[in-house]
């Protein structure tokens, strides 16, 4: 860490040489984009792999395929026992879910934790802090258990109903840190003008809060559409499940021989969210900046 | 989705919208009059907002942690279970599988934790010189860690560092005969850190966000008293950085104790070869969902936690003695 460059911001820099100066900003954009080729190779690969032929995945390292093989994307898609539509649907099924169930329950949460006093908010929003490092892990066997017991495994239930009930602790945390921030004028006028406290929160609140709205939904939606850990224990019947469990199926059940098609189907499943990171960035980097998790 | 609102509207009726706020604010004296009645509505109303989230903490949180905590002194297996007492814990202690997973994860995380956050430092400090095109640069970092977790950058990692993969075909063309990254159990490990390393784009944007609350007049101050570029990272950016470095650590620490899924499809499921990439996660999900022995996988469970709980705890402890709080001057 003690070996990076030191910071010089430019508009600080009150005799610079230009020519020096023009030099050394040349190469940073060189080394930059040397290093940005770097991370994105792979991806790019992957990309134009999906679009080789088979002997050629294997022997050239470059980027553009001597021959286009379309027909990767068609094989792909037909490889497993369902179209890969099927899965794309199950797996949107659940994201639109997992958005709505975040939306409502933790801005419900987070409103109360940031405008309402009521006894032991302060331990309830030690705790709500508390459950955001807690480990899926330690509570997922007594979940399928209990999931188990009520007939719901096979189901998308086990992935929905969490959301439903505010347990994304993190999204709460970052709404109450956006409605902190907004002037309580806002809410006595409200009141004034007779807004009961569920006024408030649907007619002021949420309007406002629609950054923090955005940014949750963006999330929400990486993250359910990328997250294998769940649905792997949850979802076993063929007929529910998801792209990452179609793309695992996919990977364990063909050899060498349709590295093609798979990779194709790979980039089918990266492709939404390349998509909404493109649109959301604002709100990603905002995300993050404020609270910080991934 | 519908059941959104069926948590909603059997809720909105409780809230009372009439006539005692819709009046003018309450004088002082109202007010003492009516307080009792407005604090009550208002924790009627808190309560409603809170119901979601409190049967959710209850029915999916607290429970189940209480319940896993039981299992773990039992040999629960779907629907069966004694009370063994310490047994699953004696069981740990003979159990080499669990000590290699243990070891496995150790070195996971202290190697690719501190790689990752050096290039986010590194990274951060490059991008806040204010260059054209930042904007790109920084979405070019960024990407990886959005995809990072995929099943579909798993599988192609797993290409990437296979035999015939894309890094032997480069090695190839300077005439390196390279081997299989992924197959063999030196250096399979590796290939997973470099994956972590890979993502380091979140904490990066951290970084950046901390960078820029930094006041320039600092920078001019130091200059003023003839700091050089070096001096100015070492005396001004580094202390001032602390807290961010520090929150960063300890946030990646937690993560990369509980990765699942790039070993998982990395090493097709198994933790291979020769147990070389079984992170602790995937020795409980082997022993929980594969074998079925539910009460030692909650005991693992709880044995993850401990040691997420113990580093995280370290990491405050030692705080003490490197994060610069600018507060106390």
């Amino acid at each position: 860490m003690t070996k990076a460059p030191a910071p010089e911001r430019p508009d600080n820099r009150t005799e610079v040489r230009a020519a020096s100066g023009a030099i050394k900003k040349l190469i940073f954009h060189l080394l930059l984009i040397a290093a940005g080729m770097v991370m994105i190779y792979p991806l790019l690969w992957m990309l134009s792999a999906s679009f080789k032929p088979i002997e050629e995945i294997f022997s050239d390292p470059g980027l553009i395929p001597t021959q286009w093989e379309w027909s990767n994307y068609s094989e792909g898609w037909n490889a497993l026992p369902h179209p890969f539509h099927k899965y794309i649907f199950n797996s949107l099924i659940i994201v639109a879910g997992c958005i709505l169930g975040n939306l409502v329950s933790c801005s419900m949460a987070a409103y109360a934790f940031a405008r309402l006093r009521f006894p032991f908010r302060g331990m309830f929003f030690a705790i709500m802090l508390g459950t955001i490092m807690l480990p899926i892990h330690v509570i997922i066997i007594p979940q399928y258990i209990l999931f188990n017991n009520i007939g719901w495994v096979d189901t998308f239930w086990p992935l929905l109903v969490p959301k439903l009930l505010a347990t994304d602790a993190f999204f709460v945390f970052l709404m109450v840190q956006f409605i902190r921030g907004l002037p309580k004028e806002l809410d006595e006028a409200a009141s004034i003008d007779g807004c009961g406290y569920w006024g408030t929160y649907l007619r002021v609140i949420m309007p406002l809060c629609m950054p923090a709205l955005a940014t949750t939904a963006i999330f929400t939606f990486i993250w359910t559409w990328n997250d294998f850990y769940s649905q792997l224990i949850y979802l076993r019947d063929p007929d529910m499940q998801t792209v990452p469990l179609a793309l695992r199926l996919f990977m364990d059940s063909q050899g060498q021989t349709s590295w093609g098609a798979l990779f194709a189907m790979s980039i089918v499943a990266l492709g939404p969210i390349f998509g909404f990171f493109l649109a959301g960035q604002r709100y990603l980097v905002r995300g993050i900046a404020t609270t910080g998790i991934k | 989705m519908t059941d959104n609102d069926v948590a909603v509207v059997p809720v909105r009726p409780r809230s009372p919208d009439d006539d005692l706020n819709t009046s003018k604010p309450p004088s002082a004296r109202t007010r003492r009059r009516t307080g009792n009645t407005i604090r009550s509505r208002e924790r009627w109303a808190a309560l409603s907002f809170m119901a979601p989230w409190l049967i959710g903490l209850a029915v999916i949180t607290i429970g189940p942690m209480v319940y896993s905590f039981y299992l773990s002194f039992t040999d629960y297996s779907l629907g069966y279970g004694e009370w063994t007492g310490m047994e699953n814990y004696r069981r740990m202690a003979d159990d080499s599988r669990l000590a290699q997973s243990v070891k496995v994860t150790a070195i996971y995380t202290f190697v690719s934790v501190p790689l990752q956050l050096a290039m986010a430092l590194l990274l951060a400090i490059v991008l806040d010189r204010g260059l054209r095109g930042m904007a790109f640069y920084r979405s070019v970092f960024y990407l990886p860690s959005l995809l990072g977790s995929s099943v579909a950058i798993a599988i192609m990692w797993r290409q990437i560092f296979g035999t015939e993969g894309l890094v032997n075909q480069f090695l190839a063309l300077f005439g390196i005969e390279g081997q299989g990254w992924v197959s063999s159990p030196d250096t399979a490990l590796g290939t997973l850190i470099i994956l972590h390393v890979w993502t380091f784009g979140s904490p990066m944007i951290i970084f950046l966000a901390g960078l820029r609350q930094i006041p320039t007049m600092y920078y001019e101050a130091a200059k003023v008293d003839g700091a050089g570029p070096l001096r100015r990272f070492r005396s001004v950016t580094l202390p001032l950085l602390t807290p961010i470095i520090f929150f960063n650590l300890v946030l990646q620490v937690i993560q990369s104790f509980q990765s699942f899924t790039q070993a998982f499809i990395v090493s097709g499921g198994k933790g291979g070869p020769a147990d070389s990439t079984l992170f602790l996660t995937l020795y409980l999900y082997d022993q929980g969902f594969t074998q079925f022995n539910m009460g030692y996988a909650s005991a693992i469970a709880w044995l993850l936690l401990a040691i997420i709980a113990i580093f995280t705890a370290l990491n405050f402890l030692m705080s003490k003695f490197w994060v610069f709080y600018g507060d106390n001057d």
